[in-house]
């Protein structure tokens, strides 16, 4: 089958910790980074956004592609729930930056938190039907919380885009499984500009019903355990939710410590589970099996099983490793700054 | 409004991938592109894109900006020589003025760089950031 031929992050700088959110709206910052299993989360500056993430993630997966031309990639997908347009495609803007029009096909995708690894299946899709050489799906969001709320606590940025391919693989799809069920867990309607949710509903019969949905199917369809897996990724809208979905599903703490990055990342939406595959990409080996599963509010998980190849080692460094991206050089913001960056502020026009 | 949005168009080229002239009798290169060498009036010149590390040559820093840029303030825009020796104008963003330094070494990002009012085009190309990886 198809897989990734380059990968690539990119992250901003910026975070705020749980703390500072706190002291403002009164809460219990300890209760709340136990509760969420959550330090601090990135905050884009006033001039990024969904496309300029995008960007750098796609540039950086063209230089751990080494030899593809822009032009040879059919497609440009980008998954968000924060495109900054409501009208005007972001797939064009990037394209465009990369070098890859006119001749491609755009789409942006939207699907709460799955809207990534959608793209990315699409692209991978397209490319193992023989449509095209090579598709980019891209995983970006800078999310909104709404001041006070718990998603507040969490709601970060960040992007991560792959390059999908046929030769020359990093790593090799094995298998996929989709599970989709509608659950109004969590969502935001038209001219609204913060998401709402449906607080402790979007656990069980959200978050863990679908993951273990699609996980188990997964498995099963490809006969695979578990313990079979170097690495695991699950969707991560807080530390806790993949911690406890995958002890459920028998996966250990050290299969998912490489992509488990929301407890200092926060939950990059769309960006989530992506951003943790290309943290593991970046740690694995040849051989090694990951294991991955994305979920969206709504409701839908999203399985991949990939398989790293020897080309790993010759790609991983060529451009910033993601957890560098995630641990070094931040820059701390409060209250203020965080609410001026993310336009919560009332101005004048 | 309508001249903001083919204004960006036109400049894509060289604001989205840093697209720039290469004169084949001088071997300069210019940033925005020339379609004449200053120097000499060559018109044989090839598009290249410009490296997307470099040096801070000198900055001034805007403490009163125009309107789009006034949240921003104080910002520092420097002239930056990317590693092929182009000379390129640009905002630098994360970090402070006090940090900017002649000499400093940045990468070229790719960020929005203003926005028409409250709901009109974006407008995107690079800005310098202080180079750490």
């Amino acid at each position: 089958m198809a897989g990734i031929v380059g990968y690539g992050a990119h992250i901003p700088r910026h975070r705020i910790k749980v703390e500072e959110i706190a002291k403002v709206w009164g809460a219990d910052a300890p209760s709340y980074k136990k509760g969420l299993m959550l330090r601090e989360k990135s905050v884009p500056p006033p001039d990024m956004d969904t496309i300029t993430l995008s960007v750098e993630a796609a540039r950086r997966a063209l230089i751990r592609a080494q030899n593809v031309d822009p032009k040879d990639i059919g497609a440009v997908y980008i998954g968000s729930e924060s495109h900054p347009y409501a009208v005007k495609p972001s797939g064009t803007t990037v394209a465009e930056a990369i070098g890859a029009t006119p001749d491609i096909h755009c789409a942006d995708f939207e699907f709460a938190c799955k809207a990534g690894s959608e793209a990315m299946f699409v692209a991978l899709s397209h490319v193992d039907a023989g449509h095209m050489k090579y598709a980019l799906g891209i995983a970006a969001d800078t999310s909104q919380g709404a001041p006070s709320d718990a998603l507040e606590f969490s709601a970060a940025a960040g992007a991560a885009a792959f390059i999908m391919g046929k030769e020359n693989l990093i790593a090799e799809c094995l298998d996929q499984f989709s599970y989709m069920n509608d659950v109004p867990d969590f969502w935001r309607r038209e001219h609204e500009f913060y998401p709402q949710h449906a607080g402790r509903f979007t656990g069980e019969e959200a978050y863990f019903a679908t993951t273990r949905g699609a996980s188990n199917a997964l498995l099963k369809k490809s006969g695979l355990k578990p313990s079979d897996f170097k690495y695991a990724i699950f969707h991560q809208p807080n530390g806790k939710f993949p911690q406890r979905v995958s002890r459920e599903l028998g996966f250990t703490q050290e299969q998912i410590d490489p992509g488990w990055l929301a407890p200092r990342l926060g939950n990059t939406y769309s960006g989530a589970s992506p951003i943790g595959l290309s943290a593991t990409l970046d740690v694995s080996e040849p051989g090694d099996l990951i294991f991955m599963c994305s979920y969206g509010s709504g409701a839908g998980s999203d399985a991949f099983i990939w398989k790293v190849t020897d080309r790993i080692n010759e790609v991983r460094d060529l451009t910033v490793r993601t957890h560098k991206l995630i641990d070094e050089n931040l820059i701390y913001v409060d209250y203020g700054t965080y609410a001026k960056y993310r336009h919560k502020i009332k101005k004048n026009n | 409004m309508a001249q903001f949005s083919s204004r960006i168009w036109r400049e894509f080229p060289q604001r989205y991938r840093l697209e720039a002239s290469k004169f084949k009798k001088s071997g300069k290169t210019y940033y925005p592109p020339r379609d004449i060498d200053p120097t000499n009036g060559d018109t044989e010149n090839e598009i290249v894109r410009l490296p997307d590390t470099g040096k801070v040559v000198t900055y001034t820093v805007i403490r009163v900006a125009p309107s789009q840029w006034g949240d921003q303030s104080p910002y520092a825009l420097a002239v930056v020589e990317p590693t092929d020796g182009t000379r390129v104008m640009v905002q630098m963003t994360d970090c402070d003025v006090e940090e900017v330094k002649i000499g400093m070494e940045v990468r070229l990002e790719f960020r929005r760089i203003q926005t028409e009012a409250h709901s009109g085009v974006l407008s995107y190309g690079h800005k310098a950031v202080p180079k750490w990886f």
